[in-house]
């Protein structure tokens, strides 16, 4: 079974983080640049269905230059090659435009199943996995806790405020998974040093077709408008208990809307 | 891990500019594990006097950690930069920890690797990389430690098997071991061999009441007429030099690692100097605080300087015995310092076990005498300096 998994480059989400002044995109330059957190936890099923049913796992990025780093990490923890998107007519692509570049790339690939994470730290958006699959006219199972392999037919756990779905497909289809799924793996001192030898193709949107005005900040479909930081904490609310404290503590749940 | 701003600010020279990236990744690794696994549980195994060795050799085996500078038989092959840096971060959680490794992997694999047999290498050194097995080295002995040359162990033969007899004293990892590789003199000098631990006459028996490297396991081992076949001894293993150039190796490590337990306790003095008020403002301010953490911190700097250019030397194959004791010698003796300065700015804190500065300080009382105390590295320097020998 061939797998593509999906790999983002963000800002460390243990750091400050901000969008630039100029354009407001993500200020990568402020920021020490990481592989996106939940992307670890696609790599590593990725990986153990590699392990269980042989294939061959491919990293897919749609990133600027220094996104190579993500890349050679997550080669580290084990996947066969990569395949890196490098356009500076991609910055500031919306999830759409986005979407476009990874459909087309993971067409030139044609695997069998796509993981991912079920969303990146930085955008939050979690619709990437279902707009490729409606590119590509394959299945989306999001949102997965746990996701069985049986020939070519997927079974996924997916995760929910109430408990999980459980939901079927057939090969090809797209996953997107939780941090709940699995316990990534450390990379080994082998996997560090075999991975400045995995081949990684790089490919500019003419390579896959696309024009540069079908993306960037001039092709998205959206725009930040205005972006400002959060406002300070304010200080709590004292409920003095005169007898009547688990009322009071109530009306301010209730008032919150926590009950 | 995004290291703090402490760690971050400690390397004034950007001493990490001088590593490749395939060094600074292996570093991560080994740091992050550290974080993950060792730090939140350490100061309780210290408490316990008791660790979970074989847990944490199958961790570190599972990343490639043991034997990792060694070729061949499941091992990493990695550079001895990337050794040293592992050692640092395993040492900047805990030396006792740092130890278990260092023993595994340049004491016990080391010398198999280097003196073994193929079938010797190929029965023990994959399962040792991974940490399926774990070894242990018995060189010094109760009453020989300095002085290993005069080692009371004896090796007789009878018909074609060896008896070995005596015992060995101060192993580190002796009490969970499956292997020993154990040295005995017979009447042709010093030889090596591989020692099952569940050998008939072999008994390893915990030392207790240490008060220092108290989260590691350190044993006596006792061998009584312990019968192995020949295919037991190290064939390439003979003379003193042998596990004299195990120690080199294991040395080595040191050089790295009491650089770690020193940083360890200056990133958390430095963070403890900023926050902590006194007389209305924080005592990082005051000029006697900042004296101390300025000279800390170019000594660690100076160290690290040090045991690079060491690595250096030791990946081209041109690192000497004499070099390693400069490196044990000088990097020990300030981690020490340091750890006992930084102990100061924390005032009674500074004994407290909720820090980690004194666990620090009292491990290296054990990091500066064991392989070679201070004193006879002084005396290789000065056999080297004058060409003649103090010892002999």
């Amino acid at each position: 079974m061939n797998i593509v998994v999906l790999v983002k480059q963000v800002p460390d989400s243990g750091s400050e983080r901000g969008l630039s002044a100029d354009d407001k995109t993500v200020d990568r330059g402020s920021a020490n640049n990481v592989i996106n957190e939940m992307d670890e936890y696609a790599i590593e099923e990725a990986l153990k269905i590699q392990e269980a049913h042989g294939g061959e796992v491919t990293v897919l990025t749609v990133g600027p230059q220094q996104a190579a780093e993500s890349i050679r990490k997550a080669l580290s923890m084990g996947p066969d090659k990569a395949m890196h998107v490098v356009d500076d007519a991609l910055h500031g692509s919306c999830a759409l435009a986005t979407s476009k570049v990874l459909a087309a790339a993971i067409g030139r690939l044609s695997p069998d199943l796509v993981i991912s994470g079920a969303e990146s730290t930085d955008g939050r958006v979690q619709v990437i996995p279902h707009m490729i699959a409606e590119r590509l006219g394959i299945a989306a199972l999001t949102g997965a806790r746990k996701l069985v392999v049986d020939g070519a037919t997927l079974t996924v756990e997916r995760q929910t405020d109430e408990g999980y779905e459980v939901v079927t497909a057939a090969t090809p289809a797209v996953v997107s998974v939780w941090d709940t799924i699995n316990e990534p793996r450390y990379p080994s001192f082998k996997g560090i040093m075999a991975a400045k030898k995995k081949p990684v193709e790089t490919l500019s949107l003419a390579d896959l077709g696309i024009a540069a005005d079908e993306v960037g900040l001039s092709g998205a479909s959206s725009a930040v408008v205005e972006a400002g930081k959060r406002p300070p904490r304010q200080g709590g609310t004292k409920v003095t208990d005169e007898g009547d404290g688990g009322v009071k503590l109530v009306e301010f749940l209730a008032s919150e809307k926590f009950v | 891990m995004t290291p703090g701003v402490a760690m971050t600010s400690l390397d004034l020279l950007d001493l990490d500019s001088l590593h490749s990236d395939e060094e600074r990744q292996i570093r991560d690794v080994v740091r992050r594990m550290v974080d993950e696994r060792v730090r939140p549980f350490v100061a309780g195994w210290y408490e316990d006097g008791e660790a979970p060795v074989r847990e944490l050799i199958k961790q570190f085996g599972s990343i490639g950690l043991l034997g990792m500078h060694l070729t061949g038989y499941g091992c990493a092959g990695a550079s001895a930069v990337a050794y040293g840096l592992a050692c640092l971060e395993l040492e900047a959680a805990d030396s006792g920890v740092r130890s278990m490794v260092s023993v595994q992997g340049s004491l016990a694999m080391y010398a198999i690797w280097r003196y073994g047999s193929e079938e010797q290498k190929r029965a023990w050194l994959p399962a040792m990389a991974s940490g399926e097995a774990i070894g242990c080295f018995g060189l010094t002995e109760p009453d020989h430690g300095s002085d290993p040359a005069s080692m009371a162990t004896r090796a007789r033969r009878d018909g074609d098997d060896w008896i070995l007899s005596g015992g060995k004293m101060w192993i580190t990892n002796a009490p969970v071991a499956d292997v020993a590789v154990i040295w005995a003199r017979d009447p042709e000098g010093i030889r090596g061999f591989v020692v099952p631990t569940d050998t008939p006459g072999f008994t390893a028996r915990e030392i207790r009441h240490k008060m220092s490297l108290r989260a590691s396991a350190t044993g006596e081992i006792v061998l009584d007429d312990v019968r192995l076949p020949d295919s037991a001894r190290l064939p390439e293993g003979r003379g003193l030099r042998a596990p004299l150039s195990c120690l080199t190796q294991a040395r080595y490590g040191i050089v790295w690692g009491a650089l770690g337990a020193a940083r360890d306790c200056l990133s958390v003095a430095l963070d403890y100097a900023v926050s902590r008020e006194q007389f209305g403002r924080p005592i990082a301010g005051f000029q006697l605080t900042q004296a101390k953490l300025a000279d800390m911190a170019l000594e660690l700097q100076k160290g690290y300087l040090l045991a690079l250019h060491l690595g250096r030397r030791a990946d081209a194959g041109s690192m000497t015995p004499e070099q390693v004791s400069v490196g044990k010698l000088n990097n020990v003796r300030e981690a020490i310092a340091i750890a006992r300065q930084c102990r100061t700015i924390l005032g009674a804190n500074g004994i407290s076990g909720e820090y980690p500065i004194l666990r620090h300080a009292n491990n290296l009382e054990s990091v500066l005498t064991y392989e070679g105390t201070s004193e006879i590295h002084q005396l290789v320097v000065g056999q080297k300096l004058t060409g003649l020998s103090a010892f002999s």
